[in-house]
C-alpha cells in the first residue's frame, strides 16, 4: 500500500497558467478573499495534509471492511469513517467554495476542484458522502425557498447534517420519467410513498440528520417528465428553529453488495411504509426535472473528477511499485545487476501514459471549473453567458471521458503491478474496482455522449464547438511560432487533432439519421475528450517552455515538455482513428438484427 | 500572559534533501519549503495555553528571507494572533538568530518564549539555549510537558535516562521536543484570517545586530552511497573484515 502525496506542485502550475487564477481572482465576487497564488497554495497543502493523513489511510480498510446496516442501528460506517468525517467538518472543507452568506468559505470552484480532487485520490467512498450533499445544497439553494435555504443550508454546508440525492427506482434509472413514487398533499405539507434504490450515503450515524432530496409525482401529475416534483424529506424532522424532531418515515432496508467504494453504503430506501414520510416541496409542482438538471451538472463534474482522481492515486502507487520492484536486466545486457522494472521501456510506457493522462484530465477539468467561476459571477451578462456555453459542452467531456480514462489508468495501474497488481495487498486492483462505477452513475458514458452529440451540439448548432475549435485553433498557431522540436511535434499532432474534431463534428450537423449520430456518440465523445485533453497539454508545454527561458523551476518544467509531447505522439493520434469511425456513421452497428446478437 | 514562538522556514520534511553539486550547501531552489516540524509543535503549545486561558497574545517570529512570511502565516493559521518577520537573505547562524530574537524579546517584552529544539536543517539544537543565555532568563529544554503555574513553569524534559520534571521562573524559554503535543489540522476558516492578521517585517539593521557568520561552511556532501553486501565463510574472516575493513572493532 503506498500513501497519496497530493500533487500540489502540478495542481498549482494548472490553476495558475492554464485555468487562470488571475481572472477567476478578479471577480467582484471575491474581492473580499484577496484571493491570490500564496493563498491557494496554502490552502491546498493544508487540504493535501488532510487527504493524506485522515482520510487516505482510510481507504484500504474502509473497502476491506464495507459499510454494513444493522437492524435498528442502521447503517454503520467502515471504522474511523465517523471521525474522519469531523475532522473534515471541523476543518471547514465541506464548505469551501459555499457562500459566506451560509457559512461556506466562499473560495472560487476552480480553488474546490482542486480540493475535490484531492479528496477523491485519498478516499472516494469517504468523498462521495460530501459530494452529493453538495448536489443537495446546489438544489436546495438554486430551487428551494429562503425559510428553506435558511433551515438547512447552514447545517448542510457546515456539514453538520448531510444531504441525499433520490432519483433512481428500479424501473426508472437513466429514464427517470418512468419515477413512481407517489406525493400526497396534506395540510402544508407532503406524505410520501415509494421505493428509491442505489441512494449513495442514504443512511448513516456520522451525522445528526440527513436530509434527502427526492423525486416523486403529485396525484394527477402529467405524464413523463412534466409530471415529477422534487421534495425535502429529512431523516428526522426539523422544528421551524432548526431543532429535531421525530423520526421521520424514511429507512435504508438494504445496502448493496457492489464491485467496489464498498465503504460508500449504497442504500435502498424506503419512504412511507407506515403513515407516509413528511415531505416540503421544493420550488413548484412538476418542475423536479428541470431542478435536478441544475444539481447534476454540478455532480457530473464532480464525478469527471472522480476520474482524474482514481487515475492520479493509481499512477502514484504504480510509480512507487515500479521505483521498488528488482525485476530483469536492461534491454541487451546479459549480466550484472538486475534493475528496477521503471527501467524497461514497456513499464515506462505505461507510466507515461497514467501520467500524461492523468495531466490532460486535470488541466481539461480545471480549465472548466474556472469556466464555471466566470460563468456564475462575471458582472457582465454576454460574457457569462460565453462562458457558461463553454461549461454546457464540456461538462459532458469531463464526465464521459475523464471517467473512461480514469478506468484506463487503473487498469495500467494493475498492469503494472504485474501480479501483484491482481493481489488485493497491494491496492492496485480496489482503485480498478472503484474506477468502474464512474462511467455508470450520474449517467452513463452513453447518456453523455447523446447529451454532446445530440442535444448540445444541436442546441446552438454547433456555434458553443466551433468556439472551441476556433480557441484551438488559436494554440496552434501559437505553437507555430514558439521554437524547438517538443513544440514543434506537438503543433503537427494538436492540428490533426483539432481538424479530426472539426471533421466529427462536421459529420454529426449534418447527419439526418439520429440513430447514426447516437450509434458513434461515444466515439464522437471520447474523440472531443482526446482533443480537449490535447489542446491542454499543448498549452501546458507553451506555459512550460516560457518558464523554462527565465529558468524557472528546470525540472517541473522539463518533465511537463516531455509529458506533452508524449501526449501528442501517443495519446492524441487516437482522434484520428475515431473520426474515422465516427464516419463510417454505425452502418454495422446498426444493421445487426436482435436475433443476430 | 503574552507568549513568543519563534518559527523557522525549511525544507519540507518529506523531501529528500540533495547537496549542491558545488558542495557551498543544500539545493533549495525549488523545493518544497515548510515550517520546522519541532516549531509547528512549538505554536501548538502556545495555542493550547492561550486555549486553556493561560496565555493571552500569541506573536510568532521568523527570521530568514520574505518568503518566511508564508511560514508566519501558518502560524497565525495555526492560531498566533500577530507575525513579525526579521527579514533578510544573509545566512543566519544560531548565534545571529538569538541576538536578532534578543532584541525582539526586548520590544516584546514577553512572559514566555517557545521554540523548537532544534530545527531539522542544520540540527544545530542552539538558538534556544544562546537566547536564554543572551536574556539573562531560565530554561526548560527538550520538553515534552509545559505546566504553567503562579509565576513559574513546571517542564517535562526527555533525558536519557527517562523525564525530568524542573521547575522555573518566568519569564523563561521553553523548546519542545517531539512529543509535546500533536500539531492540529489547520482549518479552512482560519487560513483565510490568517491573511487579515497583522504581519510586521524588521531588518536586521534596524534592530543594531551584526548577524556576520562566525562559523564557515567548508563542504556539503551526501553520505557514501551504500555498498552490497557480502556473505563470508567463517568468523574469522567477518572479525578480519570488521576490523581492518570496516574499522568498527
Amino acid at each position: 500500500m503506498t500513501a497519496y502525496t497530493a500533487p500540489t506542485r502540478d495542481m498549482q502550475f494548472v490553476i495558475d497558467e492554464l485555468a487562470g487564477l488571475a481572472d477567476v481572482a478578479a471577480l467582484p465576487t471575491f474581492a473580499e478573499q484577496d484571493i491570490n497564488l500564496e493563498l491557494v497554495e496554502a490552502v491546498l497543502e493544508e487540504a493535501a495534509k488532510l487527504a493524506a493523513e485522515v482520510l487516505a489511510p482510510l481507504n484500504h480498510s474502509g473497502d476491506a471492511q464495507g459499510a454494513r446496516l444493522v437492524p435498528d442501528q442502521g447503517v454503520i460506517p467502515a471504522d474511523g469513517f465517523a471521525d474522519a468525517y469531523r475532522s473534515f467538518v471541523a476543518g471547514g472543507w465541506n464548505g469551501v467554495s459555499s457562500p459566506t452568506e451560509y457559512g461556506g468559505q466562499g473560495l472560487p470552484e476552480l480553488v474546490n476542484t482542486a480540493a475535490q480532487e484531492m479528496w477523491n485520490s485519498a478516499n472516494m467512498s469517504f468523498a462521495l458522502c460530501p459530494l452529493l450533499n453538495a448536489g443537495a445544497i446546489e438544489a436546495i439553494s438554486q430551487a428551494g425557498s429562503a425559510t428553506q435555504k435558511a433551515l438547512y443550508l447552514p447545517k448542510m454546508i457546515s456539514g453538520e447534517w448531510t444531504g441525499t440525492m433520490n432519483l433512481t427506482e428500479s424501473q426508472a434509472g437513466s429514464d427517470l420519467s418512468a419515477v413512481r413514487s407517489r406525493a400526497v398533499p396534506e395540510g402544508d405539507h407532503y406524505r410520501l410513498f415509494g421505493q428509491k434504490i442505489f441512494i449513495t450515503w442514504g443512511e448513516h450515524n456520522m451525522t445528526a440528520n440527513t436530509i434527502h432530496l427526492v423525486l416523486a409525482r403529485t396525484p394527477n401529475a402529467p405524464e413523463g417528465v412534466k409530471g415529477i416534483s422534487l421534495f425535502i424529506v429529512p431523516k428526522f424532522l426539523v422544528n421551524p428553529d432548526g431543532s429535531l424532531g421525530a423520526r421521520n418515515d424514511v429507512h435504508a432496508v438494504s445496502i448493496e453488495h457492489k464491485l467496489g467504494i464498498h465503504a460508500s453504503p449504497t442504500c435502498v430506501m424506503a419512504f412511507g411504509d407506515g403513515e407516509g414520510a413528511i415531505g416540503e416541496l421544493v420550488g413548484e409542482e412538476n418542475q423536479g426535472l428541470a431542478y435536478m438538471f441544475i444539481m447534476m451538472n454540478a455532480a457530473r463534474f464532480k464525478v469527471g473528477l472522480q476520474g482524474l482522481a482514481i487515475g492520479e492515486r493509481a499512477y502514484q502507487a504504480a510509480r512507487e511499485y515500479a521505483r521498488d520492484r528488482v525485476q530483469g536486466r536492461p534491454i541487451g545486457v546479459r549480466s550484472g545487476d538486475r534493475v528496477t522494472i521503471i527501467h524497461h521501456p514497456d513499464v515506462r510506457r505505461m507510466l507515461l501514459g497514467m501520467k500524461a493522462q492523468n495531466e490532460a484530465m486535470r488541466a481539461l477539468a480545471y480549465v472548466v471549473a474556472a469556466h464555471i467561476d466566470l460563468a456564475h459571477d462575471h458582472p457582465d451578462a454576454a460574457i457569462r453567458q460565453r462562458h457558461q456555453a463553454r461549461v454546457d459542452l464540456l461538462i459532458p467531456v469531463v464526465k464521459g471521458w475523464c471517467t473512461e480514462i480514469g478506468i484506463e489508468v487503473a487498469s495500467l495501474g494493475v498492469q503494472v503491478h504485474g501480479g501483484m497488481g491482481f493481489i488485493e495487498e497491494t491496492g492496485a486492483c480496489q482503485h480498478l474496482r472503484d474506477s468502474r462505477i464512474t462511467t455508470i452513475y450520474e449517467g452513463t458514458t452513453g447518456i453523455q455522449a447523446a447529451d454532446l452529440a445530440g442535444r448540445k451540439l444541436n442546441m446552438d448548432k454547433g456555434a458553443a464547438m466551433q468556439a472551441l475549435i476556433a480557441d484551438m485553433e488559436t494554440t496552434v498557431g501559437e505553437l507555430g511560432q514558439a521554437a524547438g522540436d517538443d513544440l514543434a511535434t506537438i503543433q503537427a499532432a494538436l492540428s490533426e487533432g483539432v481538424k479530426a474534431l472539426a471533421g466529427a463534428t462536421e459529420w454529426i450537423l449534418n447527419s439526418r439519421d439520429p440513430n447514426a449520430v447516437m450509434a458513434v456518440s461515444v466515439d464522437y465523445l471520447m474523440l472531443t475528450g482526446y482533443v480537449c485533453g490535447g489542446w491542454q497539454m499543448a498549452r501546458a508545454a507553451l506555459a512550460a517552455q516560457r518558464k523554462l527561458m527565465i529558468g524557472a523551476d528546470p525540472v517541473f518544467h522539463e518533465s511537463k515538455l516531455i509529458t506533452a509531447r508524449y501526449y501528442a505522439e501517443h495519446v492524441l493520434p487516437k482522434a484520428g482513428a475515431l473520426l474515422r469511425s465516427v464516419q463510417s456513421g454505425g452502418v454495422s452497428i446498426l444493421a445487426m438484427t436482435e436475433e443476430q446478437f | 500572559m503574552k507568549i513568543l514562538v519563534a518559527v523557522k522556514r525549511v525544507v519540507d520534511y518529506n523531501v529528500k534533501v540533495r547537496a549542491k553539486a558545488d558542495g557551498s550547501g543544500v539545493e533549495t531552489a525549488n523545493v518544497k519549503m515548510s515550517m520546522n516540524p519541532f516549531d509547528e509543535i512549538a505554536i501548538e503549545e502556545a495555542v493550547r495555553l492561550q486555549e486553556a486561558g493561560k496565555a493571552k497574545e500569541i506573536v510568532a517570529v521568523s527570521l530568514g528571507v520574505a518568503a518566511c512570511q508564508d511560514t508566519i502565516r501558518t502560524a497565525l493559521a495555526m492560531g498566533a494572533d500577530r507575525g513579525i518577520l526579521v527579514e533578510t537573505d544573509a545566512e543566519l547562524q544560531p548565534l545571529a538568530v538569538a541576538k536578532l530574537l534578543k532584541v525582539v524579546v526586548e520590544k516584546e517584552q514577553p512572559d514566555l518564549i517557545i521554540l523548537g529544539k532544534q530545527a531539522i536543517d542544520d540540527d544545530a539544537n542552539q538558538t534556544g539555549q544562546m537566547l536564554a543565555a543572551l536574556l539573562g532568563w531560565s530554561q526548560g529544554t527538550f520538553a515534552s510537558k509545559v505546566e504553567i503555574g503562579d509565576g513559574a513553569i513546571n517542564v517535562t524534559r526527555e533525558v536519557d535516562g527517562g523525564l525530568e520534571t524542573v521547575a522555573i521562573k518566568l519569564p523563561a524559554v521553553v523548546t519542545s521536543d517531539l512529543r509535546l503535543n500533536e500539531p492540529r489540522f489547520v482549518k479552512l476558516p482560519n487560513i483565510m484570517k490568517a491573511k487579515k492578521k497583522p504581519l510586521a517585517v524588521l531588518k536586521p539593521a534596524e534592530l543594531g545586530v551584526d548577524i556576520a557568520p562566525r562559523l564557515i561552511t567548508l563542504k556539503v556532501q551526501e553520505p557514501p552511497k551504500r555498498q552490497a553486501g557480502i556473505k563470508v565463510d567463517t568468523v574469522a574472516i567477518l572479525v578480519d573484515k570488521l576490523r581492518n575493513e570496516a574499522h568498527v572493532i
